[in-house]
């Protein structure tokens, strides 16, 4: 190697050559941050969205019978809230995927826990359900009325489903991801087997659950959808497929958007959640 | 106080442990191998209460493998090996929990359901009261061993097993924290086992120092020197070069002579 520096002795009066150094201020964070609120930047966007839509209807470039516009949408929303068909239509909707997403929790947990805390259970479990996980539930629907009937179960079922998987594969991760170390010092404290559980694995596995718990709230709403298209006579799906029957694009983008806002409502379930429960955290929360 | 070894240990008396033939610790011809790789070989050792043990030796030598049988974390072991059951551990990370706050990793492992006021107790006895309420995450470097040391403590153990835990410390923490552990062990008068690396600390804090080597205690040293002691002792420097030979390491040899 021979990449030679020249010695200060040899540059002579290098100090006198080199130019000012060029100071800047280090600005403080938290005035930065503190300028636009958290929520008015989150909502900025889709609000940007919708006025960009509304132009484009105003211009004529979208026709109201491709896609209404927002104003006219708001109005059919309106109309629709007034004469109690949404609002009965939600809450069919709402409980139908609370009742799968409890299913779903329950049993996809419970079958991350055997596997993931015991090797026995693994060994059992595991295997079973990375078999099942890649069937798709929607191809599971003809099969499920056939079993269930028309009624609430089928479609409870396919929630399920659809729920149990992401959950099962987050929380198995998280508990096998747990700190060995951290596993060590609550033994040396001489934490029992439960102890451990739950004072070590479980709380280790938490976030993991909580992306499962995002994965598991998008496909819910995703097999709701589905499930609520195929034979119902009540709940959102119903009420689009009743539009559609009736060409009434207006309609069917009024229950798109009140698709979309259950979907916000559940990320900001999550979101708090994570807030709460996970703020012990050092992990990098973004700049 | 008794610990549920063999027999019960009676009256402390941490300003002369000597004085008490009482054993805490109590190892014969015990063998950890790793791969038919004696790490542990043939090993004994005899610890008394109250008294504090330094164990020395090169990486690699066991050292912290016999910490961790002697913790009870490492079963896959032959020979006869008797400890109380009432011990802790600091490791050199201080491993607290990161979803509790500091006074419930304190209370970590406690048996029955013992109140926030003995975890601050111990807090108060490493002075990290005012950081009870936070999160690990917050902690410093110093705070957290501390706290580690606290969670230790509050077991009120008979023997405590102290792993490097001075060894990620900043030069002037780690002062401070050994004269923390020398304060605590002359409080509580419990046996130490202080495994380091670290010639001075182990002649700074303990009785007895071992140093490890090839599976077994190659040399042990009383160290009669009065506490507190002065690294500046002639007697301390002659030990401190006694112990750097048996580690094989040629103290007054400038340091990059040789090959």
């Amino acid at each position: 190697m021979s990449v030679s520096h020249a010695s200060p002795d040899a540059s002579g009066a290098a100090p006198h050559l080199l130019p000012e150094p060029v100071l800047e201020p280090i600005t403080s964070d938290t005035r930065r941050r503190a300028r636009l609120p958290r929520w008015l930047r989150r909502t900025s966007g889709p609000v940007l969205l919708l006025a960009l839509w509304q132009l484009l209807s105003s211009v004529g470039v979208l026709q109201a019978d491709v896609l209404a516009s927002p104003g006219t949408i708001a109005q059919v929303g309106g109309g629709l809230v007034a004469d109690g068909s949404l609002p009965e239509a939600m809450g069919v909707s709402l409980q139908r995927v609370a009742v799968g997403l409890l299913c779903g929790a329950l049993v996809g947990t419970l079958l991350a826990l055997a596997s993931g805390l015991f090797r026995i259970g693994e060994d059992l479990v595991d295997a079973s359900v990375q078999m099942l996980r890649t069937v798709p539930f929607v191809g599971l629907i003809p099969l499920f009325i056939i079993w269930f009937g028309i009624g609430e179960t089928p479609k409870v079922a396919i929630i399920t489903m659809g729920v149990t998987f992401p959950l099962y594969l987050n929380v198995y991760a998280g508990i096998r991801g747990v700190d060995a170390q951290l596993i060590e010092a609550g033994e040396s404290l001489g934490l029992s087997r439960w102890g451990l559980v739950r004072h070590v694995i479980l709380p280790a596995a938490l976030p993991g659950a909580m992306t499962g718990l995002r994965y598991s709230l998008g496909i819910a709403w995703l097999a709701l959808v589905f499930a609520e298209q195929v034979n119902s006579d009540a709940g959102i799906g119903f009420l689009m497929v009743q539009a559609r029957d009736f060409l009434r694009t207006d309609v069917i983008v009024v229950c798109l958007v009140v698709y979309a806002f259950l979907g916000l409502l559940a990320d900001f379930i999550v979101r708090t959640l994570e807030r709460l429960l996970l703020q012990w955290r050092p992990t990098f929360t973004g700049q | 106080m008794a610990t549920d070894v063999h027999r019960p240990v009676k009256a402390r008396t941490p300003d002369r442990p000597t004085a008490s033939p009482d054993t805490v610790v109590r190892v014969e011809g015990l063998t950890r191998e790793f791969d038919g790789n004696a790490v542990v070989d043939g090993l004994q050792l005899n610890v008394r209460a109250g008294e504090f043990v330094a164990l020395l030796g090169r990486s690699g030598c066991g050292k912290s493998t016999l910490l961790r049988i002697l913790a009870g974390l490492d079963r896959e072991i032959g020979g006869t090996v008797l400890v109380p059951r009432r011990r802790a551990v600091a490791f050199q990370a201080p491993r607290l929990m990161p979803w509790k706050r500091v006074w419930r990793n304190v209370l970590l492992g406690l048996p029955g359901r013992p109140g926030r006021e003995v975890a601050e107790q111990a807090l108060e006895e490493v002075g990290l009261t005012e950081r009870s309420d936070a999160w690990p995450k917050t902690l410093s470097g110093g705070e957290a061993q501390r706290a580690s040391l606290a969670r230790a403590l509050v077991r009120e153990p008979d023997l405590l097993l102290l792993d490097e835990p001075f060894g990620a410390l900043d030069a002037l923490t780690r002062i401070k924290a050994q004269q923390l552990v020398d304060e605590l062990w002359q409080r509580r008068g419990c046996a130490v086992l202080l495994v380091t690396h670290d010639v001075e600390e182990a002649l700074l804090l303990a009785d007895r120092v071992l140093v490890m080597d090839e599976g077994r205690i190659a040399y042990e040293s009383q160290v009669d020197l009065p506490r507190p002691r002065d690294i500046g002792d002639p007697r301390f420097a002659e030990l401190r070069a006694r112990l750097l030979d048996r580690l094989g390491v040629e103290a007054p040899l400038p340091a990059y002579a040789g090959a």
